[in-house]
């Protein structure tokens, strides 16, 4: 279980994360979604005691991540797939940590072996790893002391598309089995298949947060016309909240009927109507963190 | 006879017992094995001994054979593990930066402060282990002179093995210091060598320093060292210097490792 407490954090006026809150249950993974720069590295870095809070703050299995005595058992961390040292051989990463948490170091090989890091490869020094190998071996580090809570920072980056399959699988596993996930991404669709709950964030405020079936059904209602610009006139003179999507569809926070009458009313030709499921969390996702990403580069 | 047949209530968190916090001997065991684990730090140890075998080897071929002493030989081959043995001990923390490993360092052991002692411990470990090196070095050569004809005399004041221990003892400690306080490692090894350099560069020139100097200048104030004999006062100008280059920089560096974001 994770518990964020209103965390904020400011590098002089700047604000990085703004009133944070959310919780992540055993049983559930939890996609922290948002675009670069909007706050979710920070946030996780703060919930794992590496960043001091400006204020607010977080707990893990019902306490700050720094009063565990022994925090690789509790929770398994993967900020920075990248942060190793260049110089060590993979399994040697491992190891360090594994004496370091008072772990089997018979359990290196067998997790090495989990992650689909072959002997081979575990000889090989870092240095020489491709990212998508860093991610694997970031992931075993994570998971070595067998913990019940995992703290993942964009951990398919650089994976392979079956790459991504099989920690899509080992997530969804290690939820089912009680486990808590926190998992980030700056894409939806990396996320959307394996989540239970999202956080969306952007401009490091929580712009969005709910079920993953909750926040769909939000989404409205997906339509298309011959002539656009007819359909936003009368989408506007119905009075109905619509977002104009990149493909020249808009995504309206009404029931289809109440879009489909208007359209009939003002002799639309309709080409597509329907539920916006997945593409309109995308929309969701886009238009609520719209803006945001531009500000990254000041930061 | 009553059975009480129910089960005590299971802890809402069950407690496992590995769920304690590592001692400090086993984060030492870590950092020691972290000084090594690396082809930069092997190599680094390998150097900083192969530079001791040479002195003596050299001493073999051109020292006059009355020279050929195991003190004679032992105390030179002090000389390169002082100089190169701090930098082990500035990588040792800085790397954690500049590698960033510092980012799972510290997600498992939170406790910066116990990560901070024992990596002094580890180094500390490995100073006292270089002595037993310069020892070994030195034992050889002496065999190998008395083997060639020399003297090979084995007379030795063993107030010299305690002065050696303190040397290389507070040397990687104050390599660790100046590496804890700027925490970058060219920054750190940069200063910690100039700093004799730059002291005796300011005393040749300021008048004003050579007073402050023979306090300050820990090459200056730690010279008594390489012999058997120091008295008093030089031991208390040494601690003065020991407390202005290693206990204030740890300190500050300690609370800055502490305070630091890592990121």
């Amino acid at each position: 279980m994770i518990e964020v407490d209103h965390l904020t954090k400011r590098y002089g006026p700047h604000p990085a994360v703004e009133d944070v809150s959310f919780r992540c249950e055993p049983g559930t993974v939890t996609g922290f979604l948002g675009p670069n720069g909007a706050g979710k590295s920070t946030t996780m870095r703060m919930i794992c005691g590496l960043t001091p809070p400006t204020a607010g703050s977080a707990t893990v299995g019902g306490r700050p991540y720094r009063r565990l005595p022994n925090p690789g058992r509790e929770v398994g961390v993967l900020l920075d797939a990248s942060a190793q040292h260049a110089g060590r051989t993979g399994r040697e990463v491992l190891a360090v940590a594994a004496r370091t948490m008072g772990v089997d170091t018979r359990r290196v090989a067998a997790t090495l072996d989990l992650v689909g890091l072959n002997p081979a490869a575990a000889r090989r020094r870092v240095r020489a790893y491709s990212l998508g190998m860093r991610q694997r071996l970031g992931l075993a580090h994570a998971l070595l002391g067998d913990p019940r809570v995992l703290i993942l920072d964009e951990p398919a980056n650089g994976l392979d598309p079956e790459g991504i399959f099989w920690m899509r699988g080992l997530l969804r596993d290690f939820a089912d089995r009680g486990g808590t996930v926190l998992l980030s991404s700056h894409l939806l669709r990396e996320v959307e298949a394996v989540a239970d709950r999202l956080v969306v964030i952007g401009g490091g405020r929580v712009v969005a947060q709910g079920g993953r079936d909750e926040l769909l059904a939000g989404a409205g209602t997906l339509v298309r016309a011959r002539d656009p610009q007819a359909l936003r006139l009368t989408l506007d003179r119905a009075g109905l909240d619509a977002t104009a999507g990149t493909d020249g569809g808009f995504v309206v926070r009404a029931e289809a009927g109440a879009v489909g009458q208007a359209a009939a009313d003002a002799g639309l030709v309709l080409t597509e109507l329907r539920s916006a499921d997945t593409g309109g969390l995308e929309q969701l996702f886009l238009t609520l963190t719209a803006g945001s990403s531009t500000k990254e580069s000041v930061k | 006879m009553s059975t009480d047949t129910t089960a005590p209530p299971a802890p809402a968190v069950p407690v496992r017992p590995a769920d304690r916090a590592p001692t400090l001997a086993r984060l030492t065991e870590v950092e020691l094995r972290k000084l090594v684990d690396t082809r930069a730090g092997r190599w680094l140890l390998i150097t900083i001994g192969a530079i001791a075998a040479v002195i003596v080897t050299v001493q073999l071929f051109v020292v006059a054979d009355e020279q050929q002493t195991f003190t004679d030989f032992f105390t030179p081959s002090l000389l390169p593990v002082a100089l190169l043995l701090p930098v082990v001990g500035i990588l040792s923390i800085t790397a954690e930066w500049s590698q960033r490993t510092a980012l799972t360092t510290y997600a498992l052991v939170p406790r910066r402060e116990r990560v901070v002692v024992a990596k002094l411990a580890a180094v500390v470990l490995a100073a006292l282990a270089s002595v037993l090196v310069s020892l070994a070095v030195a034992a050889v050569g002496t065999l190998l002179a008395g083997a060639t004809g020399a003297t090979g005399s084995w007379q030795f004041e063993w107030s010299l093995l305690l002065h050696a221990a303190v040397l290389q003892v507070v040397n990687v400690l104050m390599g660790a210091a100046f590496g804890l306080l700027l925490l970058n490692t060219p920054l750190a090894v940069v200063s910690y060598l100039l700093l004799p350099t730059v002291w005796t560069i300011l005393a040749s020139m300021v008048t004003a320093l050579r007073g402050p100097a023979r306090w300050l200048d820990t090459s200056a104030t730690m010279e008594p060292l390489f012999g058997p004999d120091v008295t008093a006062g030089q031991w208390g100008r040494m601690a003065v210097s020991w407390l202005v280059w290693v206990a204030v920089p740890v300190a500050a560096g300690l609370l800055r490792t502490l305070r630091r974001e890592v990121s």
